[in-house]
């Protein structure tokens, strides 16, 4: 019952405007924690508020921030890919190595956005090949597998001495403002017309919502899942980029349990695991929800390790609202 | 006799396969090695390597059997590890026995929690644990505060936990003994254990013969919890230092020991001495890559490798047989 409601709300997107439910949505709630969260920190410190502080904040969180738009549309597929930060660290060591051998650096650029999306279009591939199998556990062993490669081609050595230029990517600014954040902007708006105003967006909502009557309906599920799974290698290695032009450095090491953060951005956005319902404002206020609030926390000297507590429990307190509402009903 | 071997054969061609994989692969470490396999010292090492592991995937085959996943367990066992170990920093007559029961305590109750959010308040199990690995994690470093219990903080009596052998068998080895012989009682002829493959077969009928599956889920992540304790608890034993970063990333092998053993991720299916092999070729692997002289940047890698092709492996086999039972039927009825 509850099942038919979701696909006839999500599917319609002509509905009549309904004030009840325009209260009520996920994405007030997610900007009431927001509000909250920059009042307790502003009256915490007196440095939150500074704009070279909320800058320097932004492009510290950009990098993740960017992964989130191709998780959302793997998460509205009802699937998920945990192999992310892996493909990250293989692309930036495959570029990193190539630089050291020679290659010239953009080319180089283009080896690691190939390397990304390869990677992506495997998990894509083996997932429509092999249909028994989840997406959690076939993105669970490329993602030791991607990060293996890694280690074989740069052991533990560090790549470094990039050519001046490529700090701009992580240090860049134009017109004031960082290079990284104009890209997650351009990104943001893309997404969100590709997600809700084309053709292909609307048939990522079908899929999430019942992938067998998607494909009879005359939908080619098996490459929309391949395209999505290489858009989702693709942007990781636009990540691996910035991170490691912000860091002017490559080891087979970055990126460790970037797919948590990144996750946790997209559900707490109102993304259903489920698939087939969340929207792109409620995951950009969600991204900047968590980056605000490692911010924050940071600036007023909380230890990281109480940080990953508090963002823990916020992604399970805010996913169980929702459903507490519904049990108490009961 | 012929066609009943062969059902036993087709029944668990999965498990013989990864038994077949662990022979093969302890021969040829044996031989490429010198010899220094099968010696009396490196089966123990490799079945202690594997114990905690063994513990460890009896609770993660549950969870996955109901169609779950648990990624807080690494977590767990370093947050119920380090409780036990302050405690016994702080009062070292305490008696082993004690410590190991606080540390399956606080494992009973992180494992309660998650269960909780999982069933009653019906939230996805990867979302709950994911959230929780972060929280446990946590709460272990401000536990101890960043530092660690070293050997010298812990009680005698504990440490010869991991060097105790009796006849001739490791005491941790002898722990994990006891958990798969029990779990195999409890999965194969309780009817709580039964209950455990239906609700991975199917919730909804689950429910429908009366089968209350919010009590059996809880029951799955408490008994996960438990078992991450305890295996927490021993993991310290063994290395004899307690720290946050304990068991970080451990779960990945849990649930690679599990798919590898043929525990399906679709859920319902699974056999109990499948992910003990399943635990042992993990071991048997971490042992023989250094004796193979294997470079360790390569470990990780062919980790990778096995675990995905055994899955992938895993869906061409059971294809088969399906199809050879369809081809069975259709004969029959001619």
């Amino acid at each position: 019952m509850s099942n038919n409601e979701t696909v006839f709300r999500t599917i319609d997107s002509k509905r009549a405007f309904d004030l009840k439910r325009f209260m009520f949505q996920w994405e007030w709630l997610l900007l009431i924690i927001f509000i909250a969260i920059n009042i307790i920190n502003s009256s915490l410190s007196q440095n939150f508020l500074d704009k070279d502080n909320i800058l320097s904040a932004i492009s510290l969180f950009s990098d993740k921030a960017i992964l989130v738009f191709p998780m959302m549309m793997v998460i509205l597929l009802g699937e998920i890919d945990i192999s992310i930060a892996s493909t990250m660290a293989l692309s930036g060591v495959i570029m990193g190595v190539s630089y050291q051998n020679g290659v010239p650096m953009p080319l180089a650029i283009i080896l690691a956005l190939i390397t990304g999306s390869i990677c992506g279009f495997i998990n894509g591939f083996i997932l429509v090949k092999f249909k028994e199998l989840s997406s959690m556990i076939v993105t669970l062993s490329t993602m030791i597998l991607y990060r293996g490669v890694a280690n074989i081609i740069l052991e533990n050595n560090a790549v470094t001495k990039f050519p001046t230029w490529y700090n701009f990517f992580g240090w860049g600014k134009v017109f004031g403002i960082p290079v990284i954040l104009l890209f997650f902007i351009v990104e943001a708006v893309i997404f969100a017309y590709i997600i809700h105003f084309t053709s292909f967006g609307r048939k990522i909502y079908a899929m999430g919502n019942n992938i067998v009557a998607t494909r009879y309906s005359g939908i080619k599920t098996d490459e929309m899942k391949i395209v999505i799974y290489t858009t989702m290698g693709l942007f990781s290695a636009i990540a691996a980029i910035f991170l490691t032009s912000k860091m002017a450095s490559v080891r087979s090491s970055i990126a460790l349990g970037y797919e948590l953060d990144v996750i946790t951005m997209v559900v707490l956005g109102g993304v259903s695991n489920l698939g087939g319902k969340g929207r792109v404002i409620g995951v950009i206020i969600s991204t900047f929800i968590i980056g605000f609030l490692r911010y924050g926390l940071g600036i007023v000297n909380v230890q990281a390790q109480v940080t990953l507590v508090i963002i823990g429990l916020l992604l399970i307190i805010s996913v169980s609202i929702p459903n507490l509402r519904s049990i108490l009903k009961k | 006799m012929l066609p009943y071997f062969k059902r036993i054969i087709n029944q668990n061609i999965r498990e013989i396969a990864v038994f077949i994989v662990i022979i093969f692969l302890a021969t040829f470490t044996n031989i490429r090695s010198g010899g220094n396999f099968f010696t009396s010292q490196n089966i123990n090492d490799v079945l202690v390597e594997s114990a905690v592991m063994v513990i460890m995937s009896m609770g993660m085959m549950m969870v996955i059997i109901t169609t779950g996943i648990d990624l807080s367990v690494g977590s767990i066992m370093a947050l119920s590890a380090m409780v036990a170990t302050t405690i016994m920093k702080n009062n070292l007559t305490i008696s082993p026995v004690v410590v190991i029961l606080i540390a399956m305590g606080v494992g009973l109750l992180c494992g309660l929690i998650n269960g909780v959010f999982i069933s009653y308040v019906n939230i996805p199990p990867i979302i709950v644990t994911l959230g929780m690995m972060n929280v446990f994690r946590g709460l272990a470093y401000v536990v101890s505060k960043g530092s660690w219990v070293l050997q010298q903080d812990m009680s005698k009596s504990f440490m010869s936990i991991a060097t105790t052998k009796v006849l001739g068998i490791n005491m941790m080895v002898i722990f994990a003994i006891v958990v798969v012989i029990v779990n195999n009682y409890f999965m194969n002829y309780s009817r709580r254990g039964r209950e455990i493959y239906a609700v991975g077969n199917s919730e909804e009928s689950a429910k429908i013969s009366g089968i209350n599956t919010k009590k059996v889920k809880l029951f799955v992540y408490s008994i996960m919890g438990v078992l991450a304790g305890l295996g927490g608890i021993l993991y310290v034993c063994k290395y004899a230092a307690s720290q946050g970063e304990t068991a970080k990333g451990y779960e990945l092998n849990i649930i690679a020991a599990c798919v590898l053993g043929g525990v399906s991720v679709s859920g319902g299916t699974g056999k109990v001495y499948g992910a003990v092999l399943g635990a042992l070729l993990l071991g048997v692997l971490t042992n023989a890559l250094p004796l193979l002289n294997v470079s360790p940047f390569w470990q990780e890698f062919v980790k990778g490798a096995i675990i995905l092709i055994s899955i992938l492996a895993n869906v061409l086999i059971s294809r088969r047989v399906q199809k050879k039972a369809i081809e069975r039927r259709a004969t029959d009825v001619k």
